[in-house]
């Protein structure tokens, strides 16, 4: 699971660490768009957005429709926002802090438990 | 399955929360099974405060700790990694026993001011931390300073996902 998560992380990070694709999620945000369209936007030749789309597809971020002969994007089921994967990688620093507090807490109540028991002895 | 059974024994694992309030603020929450004396205890007493900071996850280890917890007074925190150091540092603003720390980060001219509350309630601790950030491009500077350190890899991880996606394209 933890081993899942990571490679998740890994490519939405890999998948936002360039422009375009970062360009590409906000247009999506705005509304959803044909490859033809973004090839457009951004001033590339379909092949190469159709190469940025997949990462995207592939982080996640970003589903792809076929419906006739246009391919549709629209933001993927985890509606990542840009800044999320880092708002994650954050999370889990602080979230393995805690986890070692957790234990300097349990020390603390278990050190008070027994001095009680010495006062009251 | 030693994993599993060491799961099975430890207590219920309270969950972390990070939550970006607005464009210069983060707030992270996680609630700890023990009264706020202790829990305020493990973040002003430098032995305690030591053992908990920075987990072996970071890959970095802890040099040197002081604090001067009260009001006017200083911290020195001071880290390797790898061949390199860092020290961090600021001053206490506010030290309310039990509920409230505020302390500055003076490192850079883009350093956050710190709010630490503590709630208690049923012997239960819910601790709110607070980063107030000078500006938006700092916070977005801090956050991804985080994922820096992994940089490379994520770039190596690009080019094999762009040359996957080159092949899925044309099946």
């Amino acid at each position: 699971m933890v081993q899942y998560m990571s490679a998740r992380l890994d490519a939405s990070f890999a998948a936002l660490s360039d422009a375009t694709r970062r360009g590409v999620l906000e247009q999506l945000g705005r509304a959803d768009a044909s490859i033809t369209d973004l090839a457009e936007t951004f001033q590339m030749t379909l092949t190469g957005m159709k190469k940025h789309v997949s990462v995207l597809e592939q982080a996640g971020l970003v589903t792809t429709e076929k419906v006739g002969r246009v391919r549709t994007c629209k933001l993927g089921p985890r509606r990542l926002q840009e800044e999320t994967a880092w708002i994650e990688r954050y999370r889990q620093l602080w979230d393995a802090r805690f986890d070692e507090l957790d234990k300097v807490v349990e020390e603390l109540k278990r050190k008070e438990k027994v001095d009680g028991r010495k006062n009251r002895e | 399955m030693a994993a599993r059974t060491e799961s099975e024994v430890a207590p219920i694992k309270n969950r972390t929360t990070v939550e970006r309030k607005s464009e210069r603020e983060l707030v992270v929450t996680r609630t700890f099974n023990g009264p706020a004396r202790l829990v305020f205890e493990a973040w002003t007493k430098p032995e305690l405060f030591r053992q908990w900071w920075v987990p072996k996850s970071m890959g970095m280890s802890l040099l040197s700790c002081e604090m001067d917890v009260r009001v006017g007074g200083r911290y020195r925190l001071e880290f390797a990694h790898g061949d390199s150091q860092a020290a961090f540092f600021g001053t206490y603003k506010e030290v309310t026993p039990h509920s409230r720390l505020v302390w500055t980060n003076e490192e850079s001219d883009e350093g956050s001011v710190t709010t630490v509350t503590f709630a208690e309630q049923g012997g239960k601790t819910l601790l709110v931390l607070h980063e107030l950030y000078p500006s938006k491009e700092a916070l977005d500077a801090a956050g991804t300073g985080a994922a820096d350190a992994m940089g490379e890899t994520f770039e190596q991880l690009d080019e094999l996902l762009v040359t996957l996606g080159a092949s899925a394209g044309r099946s």
